[in-house]
């Protein structure tokens, strides 16, 4: 019962975290809400005896990627545009009720007592088993980080290009700027 | 009343996924989806390892959801650049300003 209580709570707080998350009008709360949504989720998985799996969830999920957001806000500015949504609200509510009562109805009798046989170690199943999707992953992260740097490193090269083309405009910068 | 605390973490998987599904119907920021789009990958998270647990085979349930956490960090961080790229040359997040562009 004690058990039980402790993950209902985790649920109820990540819930209402990623909805003020979603909710608040600007982006930096939403951030901040998501890196404990994110939290409460690693401890979840903790307490589910993913141990592995919550560290990775924590140092990404409320490391990198809330470091990233923070950068990106940097870069493009807080705005505080949240106009009205594409469809009306409580039709996405009603929407939302019956696709979670759906899934309730349909998830809840799965859930069956936790059998401990047929334990395999995390780091077999990744190395013996499942060694083409450990490479692919790692294939995925050098193409995310090559993507990246490219997107990001367009803008630079393109503000270049344009100041060799005009070295008038580009000296007379220069000395505005000492 | 069954209180099996698997079914406590279900239901907090099924919350959470009916909030973010509320949130990509409701949200016309780019970056506020991407966000969005983060919560649902977490409910879907917890449902891989929860899956394992209750079919006994944990250490499959916590290598397929590295793996969607792995590409789910990717397409967000690609997503981001794209974002900042959208809000440099059209000046906008708003995703319904940005539909309606002429090319």
């Amino acid at each position: 019962m004690t058990e039980y209580l402790y993950y209902l709570l985790l649920g109820l707080g990540a819930a209402f975290c990623a909805y003020r998350a979603m909710i608040s009008k600007h982006l930096l709360p939403s951030t901040l809400y998501l890196a404990c949504v994110s939290a409460l989720a690693s401890v979840t998985l903790y307490l589910l005896g993913a141990q592995e799996v919550a560290v990775i969830e924590l140092s990404v999920g409320a490391g990198l990627v809330t470091v990233l957001l923070v950068y990106v806000l940097s870069v493009v500015g807080d705005d505080n545009l949240d106009p009205t949504s594409i469809i009306p609200k409580p039709l996405a509510f009603v929407l939302v009720a019956t696709i979670s009562i759906l899934v309730g109805w349909m998830a809840f009798p799965l859930i069956t007592t936790p059998s401990t046989s047929n334990e395999v170690m995390l780091a077999q199943v990744l190395w013996k088993h499942r060694a083409l999707d450990v490479w692919v992953q790692v294939a995925l992260i050098f193409s995310g980080v090559l993507g990246v740097l490219g997107l990001l490193s367009e803008k630079e090269h393109k503000i270049e290009t344009q100041n060799e083309s005009i070295p008038v405009a580009a000296e007379l910068k220069k000395e505005s700027h000492v | 009343m069954n209180f099996d605390p698997l079914n406590a973490v279900l239901i907090g998987v099924v919350l959470l996924l009916a909030v973010g599904f509320y949130g990509l119907l409701i949200t016309r920021n780019l970056i506020k989806i991407v966000l969005v789009l983060q919560v649902l990958v977490k409910a879907v998270v917890i449902a891989l390892v929860l899956a394992g647990k209750d079919s006994g085979n944990l250490g499959l349930g916590q290598s397929i959801a590295a793996t969607v956490i792995v590409a789910d960090t990717v397409v967000a961080v690609v997503a981001l650049a794209l974002a900042v790229q959208v809000r440099i040359r059209i000046g906008t997040l708003d995703l319904s300003k940005i539909s309606s562009l002429r090319g």
